[in-house]
């Protein structure tokens, strides 16, 4: 009986692996079609092929590797300085009520400013150079870790905090055992909006201007209609985004290992 | 001398725990080591609203006295106070022979269990019942552990539990540190009959071996019962009973006596109400209406 059913099981199976991926085939291979039948002009899009040859190009070139190397060096570095801050003030706030009073509303209020809308004043300031794309970079991912950072530890258990204390914690321990351990899944959160925040940001400050990077190599290949190289750019920022947000669920998996809702 | 010889004797010789004996130590169980409890004319404000009115009760050390009361009338507060979760506004609270002060070199082990287990989700089980406690504490925790029947779930999360093996966990945790008088503040509130039927056995083993002071808040009056020696009707903030059980151990939950003595204290703790209009005539009506509904009388 169980036999007579197997078969049946394999191929629904096989048929729920399969199906997401039929509708990506059939746009990717109309799209092919129609390139190359000429509906489709290369000025507007290159044939898909075309864009796998152009990355393979770009690839031996070196020429991939080394603006790959410098977006993500600034999108990285920019989360270091922003997100470390933004980290760090939260903690302040979170944890210490005067640093509270003092900062917060200040905060808050700038919290409302887009970061993108500084761009004129950061061209001022900076030139079109790297410091802009790392302050862009560093201001956008500043606000998500800074909010949700307080936010975890404000939201951290009374209870909890109030059994820990009974049991002889305090000062450093109180913090290390429960106060951040509470905390981190909040800040997590805020590092996964920073991060998706963190390449939006670096993308508009490298088309703006640079001499270097993805946002360079997507930009010059406009101005010479390579519009293959341009697709190509884009799909590596979008690469790059996914990426980085595989690390971070990774990182909540493991930090988070005790939560049943990431296990 | 072989090396690994070596390395026995110094940890043999090294002191057992840092600041205070902990389980495994060698402290003989049979030890009467409880602390007594001395109360003397409590007060207790939440704002406008009194919750203690000059309380005063006598527990002498080892025993297992029970608060039973309704809710809001202030066994839980009395309890907080007793644990130096709360100050009080007036009034004497003695534990042990000396007064008690924050600031005393050898402050009394006063452990509190709460109605929720408390534990630390990000800790496994076994850190959580060490917690507090140096690395050197790990055996003794392992003890505690096993003491209350769960040395094989060290390892696992807190969320891997059930509500009753939290409660064993939070009673582990709170033995690792030789109380020598135990709060227990509603600690079965929130289990189902069966396991709270286990868990009074538990907590009488663990009790009778070794030989804390209990203080237990319920408002279960079967429970209280079940395992005081001593059972204290709080209402309004002062001592409305105060009933000694002459039953012996392990309590029969079916015998003449335990129904009677029952009843004497349900009786006096639902005659609180007995200015609701909406209550039963007589308070014998209310206990048989209770019976019929509770499954847990004819346990």
């Amino acid at each position: 009986m169980s036999a007579s059913r197997l078969p049946y099981q394999s191929w629904h199976r096989l048929g729920a692996n399969t199906l997401p991926w039929l509708l990506p085939l059939l746009i990717l291979g109309a799209w092919e079609y129609a390139a190359r039948s000429g509906l489709l002009s290369t000025r507007v899009l290159p044939e898909p092929w075309a864009v796998v040859k152009a990355a393979w190009h770009l690839v031996q070139t070196g020429e991939m590797w080394a603006n790959l190397k410098v977006s993500a060096g600034r999108a990285f570095a920019g989360l270091a300085i922003g997100g470390g801050l933004g980290l760090l003030l939260g903690l302040l706030t979170g944890l210490f009520v005067p640093a509270q009073v003092a900062l917060d509303t200040t905060l808050q209020m700038l919290r409302n400013i887009p970061p993108l809308a500084m761009i004129p004043l950061v061209i001022l300031w900076f030139g079109i150079d790297e410091g802009a794309k790392l302050f862009l970079v560093a201001l956008g991912v500043f606000f998500p870790l800074y909010l949700n950072t307080f936010h975890g530890i404000r939201t951290v258990d009374r209870n909890l905090i109030e059994m820990a204390r009974s049991y002889g914690l305090s000062g450093w321990r109180l913090y290390r055992d429960v106060i951040l351990p509470g905390a981190l899944p909040s800040i997590l959160v805020g590092l996964r909006f920073s991060l998706g925040l963190m390449w939006v940001l670096l993308i508009v400050a490298e088309t703006i201007s640079s001499s270097s990077g993805i946002g360079y190599m997507t930009m010059n290949a406009r101005e010479f209609l390579q519009t293959d190289v341009v697709l190509v750019g884009i799909l590596l920022y979008a690469l790059l985004g996914k990426i980085a947000d595989v690390a971070a669920k990774g990182l909540e998996r493991v930090c988070l290992r005790w939560h049943p809702s990431y296990t | 001398m072989s090396a690994a010889a070596r390395t026995q004797l110094l940890r043999d010789s090294a002191p057992a725990g840092r600041e205070r004996p902990v389980a495994g130590a060698a402290i003989p169980a049979s030890d009467r080591n409880g602390l007594a409890v001395s109360i003397r004319g409590l007060e207790k404000h939440y704002g406008e609203r009194q919750v203690l009115r000059g309380l005063s009760l006598d527990i002498a050390r080892g025993s297992f006295v029970a608060i039973v009361g309704r809710s809001g009338c202030g066994k839980s507060t009395l309890l907080r106070i007793v644990a130096g979760l709360e100050q009080a506004d007036g009034g004497r609270l003695e534990i042990g022979a000396a007064s008690s002060c924050p600031a005393c070199e050898d402050r009394p082990e006063v452990r509190l269990m709460f109605q929720d287990a408390r534990l630390l989700p990000w800790k496994s089980v076994i850190d959580n019942v060490r917690l507090g406690l140096p690395r050197s504490a790990l055996p003794a925790a392992r003890d505690a552990l096993r003491d209350v029947g769960l040395e094989d779930r060290a390892k696992d999360w807190p969320a891997a539990l059930s509500g009753g093996q939290r409660q064993r966990v939070a009673l582990a945790r709170a033995l690792v540190h030789r109380p020598q008088l135990l709060l227990l503040d509603e600690p079965l509130g929130a289990l189902d009959a069966l396991t709270r039927i286990e868990m009074h056995a538990l907590i009488e083993r663990l009790w009778r071996e070794h030989g804390f002071t209990a203080l237990l808040v319920t408002h279960d009056v079967q429970e209280a019962v079940a395992l005081a020696d001593r059972v204290v009707v709080i209402e309004d903030g002062a001592i409305g009973l105060d009933q000694a059980l002459g039953l012996a151990r392990p309590r029969a939950r079916g015998s003449q006596e335990f129904a009677a003595l029952e009843d004497r204290v349900l009786t006096r703790v639902l005659q609180q109400h007995g200015a609701d209009p909406g209550a039963l005539a007589s308070p014998a009506e209310q206990i048989d209406a209770l019976r019929q509904e509770g499954v847990r009388w004819v346990i």
